[in-house]
């Protein structure tokens, strides 16, 4: 008998159908793997379950768990049946814990909520817990509290919290999303181990089709709160799986780089950031954050930079832009520095342009469109005025694929991948021979994200651009970029040519990333 | 821990030290000199300056200064010109009423608030929600002398409940001085009750939308428990700065209401001292609530690190 059954399952949300007509099932010891965009209604599947949906919901079908329909369960069953029936992991560890109670009570709580136990009882079982997603209390204390603990270690402490009382059904929703490669290959194998000891049934939600591939025995695709498909890996078959797996490891077409003049050149690049404050007047030893860095990229080249969170990559963008000052070394475009003096040179800086991750937070809100893309012409010594700035600004967008009229409206009227393609459009309008691309398509879809890869090789091969791409995601890096450079602890470890780092990497810690990286398998 | 609690404790000195300085520049700049004003218009220049040599006036201003801290710092606040009493004794007189006064109004306005925050926050959008948001609304907008009016009116004149005024001291026992301070408690406290509900409310609608309530309720918490265990203490650190901002102003801010029920408090007595140029006084109940304010504002700093852990390794 199945371990979880969804029957025809819909929801609305004051009245907004979100869910139409969706059946899966989840077996004791089976991994589910449900697989969509943003929208899809994946998570909300997951919380019809559980039944935590947002105010406004009404759901109709069934949902069986362990033989009850949760559906027609009042809210004190529901309470009794979640975390002990069912346990949940979710995407942010940063923001799931609660910041002011000690790990280990946070996880013993699972136990008080559910078992008549003693305190000291509930404690010894938490740490018990935690040994089993591999965070012993002799390493990490149960007195410890989130903001001491690291992404991966707070998501371990999320998991341990969902399998404490050893639930027959796990849901995980995008658990890994917010994390590492290498700290991700190891949730993932943490997730396995615990399905395989406990025999329970996992159902593991992600953006990230390699993420489930490698997992999971059966695959849900989900489109528009619709099931598409479902079955194994290998036999997905339905035009939309199909384009969704060509997407997820898209390569765009691109003529092979020849240039060799370079156009930046780094040279021994140190940027330290002041230690702490200790005592009244004492500082600890500054924090060296990049660490003697030296490259250069060549023009109408795709440099790739990748490397895990805190490795420098981003200090090092912000050094290139001139938007901090360095401790030693030189950066010059075209033989000219950033840094004049102490001033960040303008001749140069209008050279170079930037894309940021976070399509929400990079723009002001109560801006024109227009206004925001012809926000860097006051780089210029001359910037156009009038009619010039308004035919700047529609080409701009139109080199984007938007519509000139589009400058009229405002940010929030438009979709994450659209406001990608803005900020790329702001990038663009003062014709800049280099554009850093910092994280730019990490928070896109996959479907948009291969739309705005597209896009990127189409203007560099129009506009002669040059790209700095980083990334932490390496299949990115590996499919659109012609050099890459492998970032840790500051410093440049490795070195190369795409296709030949990636085909046979030197240095460990490079093939530790590759090995943890999601592939697709090839049989698909 | 104890690095935070001296670091705040060290910003808790110089503060004083630069209210102290303030306080003293600016009543040395005020228009009116104390002797002249005790001895009346018609006073002989010589008299003024008899007086002025008495009191210490004529000395320089930073003697001056190091004499009035020196002698703080020893409880000898001087002597006030006009009723010439020590100050130490009229202020230790009238802070019997208004300590008393200001802990009672704070503690009515917070029983009232916790509550009426939580449960309107529980209930977001029905119709006790809305029936608090309005009442609260009201408690804000009418002023509290008129409010403290009507209440005599009621519980004084017609139910003949309480005294219409005055203070019944605190040699007729406990509860008879509690009872002629419930008044006036209750007028002070109303608006900052409907304030701090306001604060409270908003404070745990945040919280209540985080992530980690979420997966409180995901480990099998009803909401009450997620409200009452992960919501409400995360909530606290906009609540506890609103606490510390209302007890300061209800020990200083208490002088109308204080009229209207004819309270020997220290509102009355700083009221009474300017009027009479009797600046010692009016410097001493100020560097007093000054003193007061700083070490509340220092209480709740330390508040905010019991409640939260990550403030307690702070640079």
């Amino acid at each position: 008998m199945s371990l979880l059954r969804i029957e025809a399952l819909g929801l609305s949300i004051h009245g907004q159908r979100v869910l139409r007509d969706v059946s899966l099932r989840v077996d004791p010891g089976e991994i589910v793997g449900v697989i969509g965009e943003s929208g899809s209604g994946k998570s909300m599947t997951a919380l019809s379950v559980m039944q935590l949906l947002p105010r406004g919901a009404r759901c109709e079908g069934r949902v069986m768990l362990a033989g009850q329909d949760v559906l027609t369960l009042r809210e004190r069953a529901l309470c009794g049946l979640r975390g002990q029936a069912v346990g949940m992991v979710f995407q942010e560890p940063m923001s799931a814990l609660n910041p002011l109670q000690t790990i280990g009570a946070q996880v013993a709580e699972t136990i008080l909520i559910h078992e008549k136990v003693g305190r000291r009882e509930a404690m010894a079982r938490a740490g018990e817990a935690l040994e089993r997603v591999e965070l012993p209390p002799h390493r990490v204390a149960l007195s410890r509290y989130p903001h001491e603990l690291s992404g991966g270690q707070r998501q371990r402490v999320g998991i341990a919290m969902a399998i404490a009382l050893r639930p027959r059904l796990l849901i995980a929703d995008e658990p890994t999303t917010a994390l590492d490669v290498t700290t991700q290959a190891e949730v993932l194998k943490l997730l396995k181990r615990l399905v395989q000891e406990d025999g329970m049934g996992l159902m593991l939600i992600s953006h990230d089709l390699g993420v489930v591939a490698g997992m999971a025995e059966r695959i849900v695709i989900m489109r528009q709160g619709r099931v598409i498909e479902q079955g194994r890996f290998g036999a997905l078959a339905h035009p939309y799986s199909r384009a969704l797996l060509e997407a997820s490891d898209h390569v765009p077409a691109r003529p092979a780089h020849d240039g060799q003049a370079p156009l930046l050149r780094v040279s021994d690049v140190v940027r330290d950031y002041p230690g702490r404050r200790q005592g009244w007047r004492g500082r600890a030893a500054p924090t060296r954050a990049v660490d003697g860095v030296s490259f250069d990229i060549r023009r109408g080249e795709n440099l790739g930079l990748v490397g895990e969170s805190g490795c420098g990559k981003s200090t090092l963008a912000r050094a290139i832009l001139g938007l901090e000052p360095v401790e030693g070394g030189r950066i010059e475009l075209d033989g000219q520095p950033v840094f004049d003096g102490h001033r960040v040179n303008r001749a140069v800086r209008r050279r170079m342009q930037v894309v940021f991750q976070d399509p929400y937070g990079s723009f002001n809100p109560r801006w024109s469109v227009a206004r925001l893309v012809a926000e860097p012409l006051y780089l210029l010594d001359d910037p156009p005025q009038g009619a010039a700035r308004k035919a700047a600004v529609a080409e701009a967008l139109s080199s984007v694929g938007l519509r000139p009229e589009d400058g009229a409206r405002y940010i929030h009227e438009f979709s994450g991948g659209q406001r990608q393609r803005i900020a790329l459009a702001r990038a663009l309008i003062i014709r800049p021979d280099l554009i850093v691309l910092d994280e730019a398509v990490s928070a896109l879809d996959v479907s948009i994200r291969a739309q705005m890869l597209d896009l990127l090789a189409d203007l560099s091969t129009r506009l002669g651009l040059t790209y700095l791409f980083i990334s932490h995601d390496l299949s990115v890096v590996r499919n659109v970029t012609d050099r890459v450079l492998v970032m840790q602890g500051g410093r440049i470890v490795e070195e190369g040519a795409t296709a030949q780092v990636f085909a046979a990497p030197g240095h460990p810690y490079t093939r530790r990333l590759i090995a943890a990286t999601p592939r697709l398998p090839v049989s698909a | 821990m104890l690095r935070y609690g001296a670091r705040r404790a060290m910003s808790l000195f110089v503060s004083l030290l630069v209210a102290s300085l303030v306080i003293f520049l600016a009543l040395e700049i005020v228009p009116g000199d104390p002797a002249a004003y005790m001895l009346g218009i018609n006073a002989e220049p010589d008299t003024v300056a008899a007086l002025r040599a008495e009191l210490g006036l004529n000395r320089a201003a930073p003697l001056r200064y190091l004499d009035w801290i020196g002698g703080m710092l020893q409880g000898d606040f001087g002597i006030s010109y006009t009723y010439r009493t020590p100050v130490a004794g009229m202020i230790a007189e009238r802070l019997k009423v208004s300590l008393p006064l200001a802990l009672y109004a704070l503690a009515l306005s917070t029983l009232i608030a916790f509550p009426a925050g939580i449960w309107a926050a529980q209930r977001r959008g029905s119709a006790v929600d809305v029936g608090v948001m309005g009442v609260t609304q009201l408690g804000v907008a009418i002023p509290n002398f008129w409010f403290a009016m009507l209440m005599v009116l009621v519980f004084a004149i017609n139910l003949r409940w309480f005294s219409a005024g005055g203070f019944a001291g605190w040699d007729s026992g406990f509860l008879a001085a509690m009872k002629s301070l419930t008044l006036p408690a209750v007028a002070l406290a109303l608006p900052q009750a409907s304030i701090l509900t306001r604060v409270m409310r908003s404070a745990l609608l945040d919280t209540l939308g985080e992530d980690y309530i979420r997966t409180a309720r995901a480990k099998g918490l009803t909401r009450g428990q997620a409200l009452r265990r992960h919501a409400l203490r995360n909530a606290m650190i906009p609540v506890l700065t609103i606490i510390g901002l209302q007890f300061s102003f209800l020990l200083a801010g208490a002088i109308i209401i204080e009229n209207v029920f004819f309270l020997p408090g220290l509102g009355r007595l700083v009221f009474q001292a300017i009027s009479a140029r009797d600046l010692i006084v009016v410097e001493s109940v100020v560097m007093l609530l000054v003193f007061a304010v700083i070490v509340v504002n220092f209480a709740v700093d330390l508040a905010y690190a019991w409640v939260d852990p990550r403030l307690r390794g702070e640079r």
